[in-house]
């Protein structure tokens, strides 16, 4: 442990310390965005939009590297498709509600082939791997100032319209009765559940991103008895996981994502089996 | 024109049909403020599409529906709405008092909740017996007490119409006479329609019948036979009357 506090005080040794930081301030999106997703059971919807991501990813390197466009950085092309991904989606779920889950599956897949596409004819060697399932080397101080910024705007917009947020999770439809446009929001919950999924894809990739999104929610769920003692909890859970994750997998020489997937799903196992066993020995 | 203010719900000649099948056809139906309607009929007889025509979750492909004389987007806000509390997330971690105060939403921008709001949620949950409730997980409550919690919600909305789908469905006998007990009272205040399987708890308490299929035919409850029941369903049915007991032979009607 004394290994990694050293690397973190290390100057020579910058991308710990911004994963370090990064990490402690994307808990903060991840736990309230992660608590909703949970409560509202979309989870596969947070996992098209992740795989998504990587058409973006795909995209934004070409038009860099083929084409030579310098400002369309890979990230601007996450952004956008993962925008554009919460935007169909919940066209999807408001007009097609039986066929939801072709849909998903169908832009699911397809971003990823997108993606793969334009990495393969993206001059150069692109190692997709770091993408797919994550890299603290590809952290830097800008994404720092983006998660800053995440922080800001989800915190933001969810304590103004918390009560909304809370109707239209439990009962979209009395909601709707009462004069709230119940569409708009879900939208905005896409859209924020979007760009909170592009940051955490810096963390752990694209296809462990909903692990950590919806693990530490999960495990907060058996304790909170509201969905702010839920969101504060998973913000809680999500910091030790990520921060544990980042120092053991330095100390062992692990890759991080994988690493901080394994902790967060080992807890939330012994949780869920230790609930059980404790609700069966109490009758 | 004082007549017509009294008319809670006026539907007129309303027609609905749902991916090219019909599911309500020349729908006339008057229910006038403080009255008592139950709402009967066959599986996909469209019962709840009517009540979701009410409400505004639907509209009509034809004809017309008022709410106390307003049209339905602005007077569905006099309508409280109960749905079968069996379609909620058993683990959502809510409280009692955070499902009812739901009620108050839409009455500003932002909707934080006002201290006058959280006043209404008590007195609704008092009005239910349910205010030493308040501070308890709604996933703690049994399937009576979750019911008379959603009943609350639709009373701290302060509408004067309400409507309940299917509220006995999985609730046990004794809650059911309470939920019976609730709604007497409130049917001196408000007008009462309600979704139901149950015709022996229908004839009991309210006023009159709306069957249900396709059409829409109102009947008083007195009028309520084996008869008219067979009609309803269309087909062969054994009603069971657990309300009261009665002879061998069964009533007679003079």
């Amino acid at each position: 442990m004394s290994e990694f506090l050293a690397a973190l005080l290390d100057p020579s040794l910058p991308f710990i310390r911004y994963a370090f930081i990064t990490g402690i301030l994307a808990s903060i999106p991840f736990g309230i965005i992660g608590t909703y997703v949970v409560v509202r059971r979309i989870s596969y919807i947070a996992g098209a939009i992740s795989h998504c991501i990587l058409g973006g990813i795909g995209i934004g390197l070409y038009l860099q590297n083929a084409v030579g466009i310098s400002w369309f950085t890979p990230l601007l092309g996450a952004v956008f498709v993962a925008l554009l991904a919460a935007v169909v989606l919940s066209l999807v779920s408001m007009f097609a509600k039986q066929r939801e889950d072709s849909v998903i599956g169908a832009l699911w897949a397809s971003g990823m082939g997108i993606g793969l596409l334009f990495l393969a004819k993206t001059p150069g060697y692109v190692d997709p791997m770091s993408y797919l399932f994550g890299n603290i080397l590809l952290i830097t101080r800008t994404d720092i100032f983006l998660v800053l910024a995440l922080d800001v705007l989800v915190v933001g917009v969810i304590v103004l319209f918390y009560n909304v947020f809370l109707a239209v999770c439990f009962d979209d439809e009395f909601a709707g009765l009462r004069g709230i446009h119940t569409r708009w929001f879900y939208l905005v919950l896409l859209c924020l559940t979007a760009l909170t999924i592009v940051l955490l894809v810096r963390v752990v990739g694209i296809v462990m991103v909903i692990a950590l999104l919806t693990l530490p929610a999960a495990i907060a769920g058996n304790f909170a008895s509201s969905i702010k003692q839920m969101m504060l909890l998973s913000m809680v859970l999500c910091c030790i996981f990520i921060l544990s994750g980042l120092s053991t997998s330095y100390v062992l020489d692990l890759p991080s994502g994988p690493v901080i997937i394994v902790i967060a799903a080992g807890v939330y196992l012994t949780v869920v089996v230790g609930a059980k066993l404790l609700a069966h020995r109490s009758t | 024109m004082r007549e017509q203010a009294e008319l809670a719900i006026d539907i007129e000649g309303v027609d609905f049909s749902y991916e090219s099948r019909q599911i309500l056809a020349d729908v006339n139906l008057r229910i006038d403020a403080n009255d008592s309607i139950c709402i009967v009929g066959p599986n996909g007889g469209g019962k709840t599409t009517l009540v979701k025509l009410m409400i505004g979750l639907l509209i009509p492909d034809r004809g017309r529906i008022k709410i106390f004389g307003r049209k339905v987007e602005e007077g569905n806000r006099l309508i409280g709405y109960v749905p079968q509390y069996a379609e909620y997330d058993k683990q959502f971690p809510i409280s009692v008092k955070e499902v009812v105060c739901m009620g108050r939403l839409g009455n500003s921008i932002f909707n934080r909740y006002s201290r006058s709001d959280w006043e209404k949620t008590m007195t609704a949950l008092r009005e239910v017996r349910l205010e030493e409730y308040a501070d308890r997980p709604f996933a703690a409550l049994s399937g009576g007490q979750r019911q008379r919690v959603l009943i609350a919600r639709a009373l701290a909305a302060g509408g004067k119409i309400l409507i309940l789908d299917e509220p006995t469905a999985n609730i046990d006998q004794e809650a059911e006479s309470h939920l019976f007990e609730l709604l007497e009272m409130l049917n001196t205040r408000m007008t009462i329609l309600m979704v139901t399987h149950d015709v022996g708890f229908a004839s009991k308490f309210f006023k009159r019948i709306a069957c249900v299929n396709r059409r829409v035919v109102i009947h008083p409850t007195s009028e309520l036979t084996g008869e008219l029941i067979k009609d309803m369903y269309g087909g062969d049915l054994r009603m069971i009357r657990h309300d009261h007991t009665c002879s061998e032979e069964g009533h007679h009607h003079e």
